[in-house]
């Protein structure tokens, strides 16, 4: 008791915010503090048992290591960092695989961990038979392979991709008690590289009338989608690479279309199929889905980018704080509309909010890491992140985004997570109090099963 | 510096050209692309326009995509178009699009009757997509919007009715694009 004192005075000069948030620098100043960070770091386990002889003389320091390997794997022990898949019981290749959100760092998703909806599968598409067709209100219609498209100038772009279904849990009624990841990652970030769809539109000579591309992929759904010409001028381009190998099967091998920032769906995978036109094709996935039903019973359409979004990954739901300590908060942001310019947290459920240090390099349209310190006087709590991206939108309250866009919208979802800490130290998902909508017979029917 | 090169580069920086932007290779491909006839390009787009642009030959009704339905739709898509745990719901709405629990269906949500075509088309039934003649996916677009009280049982669908249908919720929609267009 007499040491938890001791470390509460030392650390009160530097709360920033209510409830034990501590400056974000606190990590990075040096000399005094280390003492203090020292003491109330969470209890190390090994600490009690390097008597252990295993510890001190490891078996693997007495026998060869293992031989080279053509393609690396993850350690054994890392086997529950896994993608959580839900399909369709008859159609298999329907349905989406989350990205384990909560049990990673840093902000590049390794590529058999990138997030997945399919809506019919994953073809196994041979390259050598794999065209580009190119037509419609252009000069010359063109066909590419993959073997041209190789040949030709390149240009990379770390960006996220997020699925415009994601975190749609949050629109039930009761909070979802998944996994941070297996909740809101739908959403992974990646270096993709390939080349500028300008240069392809150029070669073609697009025609004075030409509005908007539509987009075909090579899978069992052949799905198709319509993108804005703007879009696809600016800064869309077609990915051969991914993190620096070529793109895996199930994201998109071998050509993937990118539209950096926009809903995951525009960013059509196994792509073999532009058609340019004046206006959009109103396929199935913008018209009967991928639309937003609002309460006065009309629906937003083409509602392309991504708005900023924040989540806290450790803690977060699961997870248990081993006693009052000095933990990181950590987490994700995003924006489909440029680069994060700040994250607040709060640990006192949103009466107060301390600035977040955000980790470089802050990239355009790309996940972006936050962290700050904080001292968990083992009282139960709400913790909260909420981004700001550089257009000054501000991540809204679930509150808010209920009372403005309805329950029925089931994309587009964007709003604060909250994590509560009970005295257990055991963090699970709330709403606010005033979001109290579980009066009704019919809470449990779930908005969020339906991935058609 | 050349004074030329000078006032190049200052002009690229005056009207926002980045020379490290993608726009910068535009024309500066390869040109690695090959042409492709009308034949070719025929045959490979499927795509489907609200007006009518790119519906094939052929035609179909009600009573002939009952049949149909019955045996390569209804396992997942149930009864009548009722849904099931593995299809979605494509006609009988019952709550309309403001109540509590709003029925999304053909009848009740799309805005153009040319969208089932396509989608049947290209996707469906998902077990075997690209399964269906033309004449059954017309047979089957015009059972769903018998299913939806859109056309009558007996009421041929082809290439020249099929865009005059008007879907009930045609008008539902807000195009989010072009007001943010608008603002931009």
């Amino acid at each position: 008791m007499k040491k938890d004192r001791k470390n509460d005075l030392s650390l009160k000069e530097h709360e920033v915010a209510g409830n034990g948030l501590l400056d974000r620098r606190l990590f990075l100043l040096r000399g005094i503090q280390l003492g203090v960070i020292a003491n109330i770091m969470p209890t190390n386990g090994f600490a009690k048992t390097t008597t252990d002889i295993d510890l001190i003389d490891p078996t693997w320091m007495h026998e060869p290591g293992e031989p080279f390997s053509i393609y690396g794997q993850p350690s054994a022990y890392e086997d529950d960092v896994v993608r959580f898949p839900v399909q369709n019981e008859i159609v298999p290749g329907n349905g989406v695989s989350w990205t384990p959100l909560h049990l990673m760092e840093g902000t590049i998703t390794p590529n058999g961990l990138h997030y997945e909806r399919h809506h019919n599968g994953v073809p196994k598409i041979n390259p050598k038979n794999h065209r580009l067709l190119i037509h419609g209100l252009v000069k010359k219609d063109l066909i590419f392979s993959i073997d041209d498209l190789l040949r030709y100038p390149m240009k990379s772009k770390i960006c996220f991709i997020e699925c415009g279904g994601n975190s749609n849990a949050g629109w039930n009624k009761q909070p979802s008690q998944s996994e941070a990841g297996y909740f809101n990652g739908l959403a992974s970030c990646s270096e993709w590289t390939g080349v500028p769809l300008s240069v392809l539109l150029a070669e073609v000579g697009l025609r004075k009338k030409s509005k908007w591309l539509v987009a075909e992929g090579a899978d069992a759904f052949a799905m198709q989608i319509s993108i804005p010409i703007e879009k696809a001028l600016d800064d869309a381009f077609l990915a051969l690479y991914q993190n620096g190998e070529r793109i895996r099967p199930e994201n998109g091998y071998p050509l993937r279309l990118i539209v950096p920032g926009w809903e995951g769906v525009l960013n059509v995978k196994w792509l073999r199929r532009l058609k340019v036109t004046n206006r959009p094709v109103m396929a199935r996935n913008e018209t009967s889905r991928y639309t937003e039903l609002q309460p006065s019973g009309k629906a937003r359409m083409f509602t392309f980018p991504i708005e900023a979004k924040s989540l806290i990954t450790s803690p977060s739901a699961h997870m248990i704080l081993k006693g009052p300590s000095l933990y990181q908060i950590t987490g994700l942001a995003w924006s489909g509309r440029g680069k994060i310019s700040k994250v607040e947290i709060s640990a006192d459920g949103g009466e107060t909010w301390a600035e977040a240090a955000l980790q470089e390099p802050i990239l355009d349209r790309s996940f972006t890491r936050f962290r700050l310190p904080w001292h968990w006087n083992g009282k139960p709590t709400v913790l909260k992140s909420r981004a700001i991206d550089e257009t000054g939108y501000v991540q809204p309250e679930r509150t808010e985004l209920v009372k403005k866009r309805g329950r029925h919208g089931f994309f587009h979802y964007n709003a604060i997570t909250n994590w509560h800490v009970d005295s257990d130290g055991f963090v699970s998902h709330v709403y606010d109090k005033n979001e109290n909508e579980t009066t009704d017979s019919d809470i449990n029917i779930n908005i969020d099963s339906d991935w058609d | 510096m050349k004074r030329q090169t000078l006032i190049l580069i200052l002009i690229l920086i005056a009207i926002g050209i980045n020379p490290d932007n993608a726009k910068s290779f535009q024309g500066h491909g390869p040109n690695l692309g090959y042409a492709v006839s009308s034949e070719e390009i025929a045959a490979w787009d499927t795509s489907v326009f609200p007006d009518g642009e790119g519906l094939p030959k052929g035609e179909g009704s009600a009573q002939s995509g009952e049949v149909l339905y019955k045996s390569r739709c209804i396992m997942c898509h149930g009864k009548n178009g009722l849904g099931t745990a593995t299809g979605v719901q494509l006609a009988g709405a019952q709550l309309d699009l403001t109540s509590e629990y709003p029925e999304q269906t053909i009848g009740s949500y799309w805005p153009y009757a040319t969208t089932l075509f396509d989608v049947i088309r290209r996707s469906m039934p998902m077990t075997a997509p690209g399964s269906l003649s033309d004449d059954e996916v017309y047979a089957l677009t015009a059972y769903l919007l018998f299913l939806n009280n859109i056309i009558d049982e007996y009421e041929v669908m082809d290439a020249s009715k099929l865009p005059k249908v008007r879907m009930p919720n045609e008008g539902g929609f807000i195009n989010i694009y072009k007001i943010e267009e608008t603002l931009r």
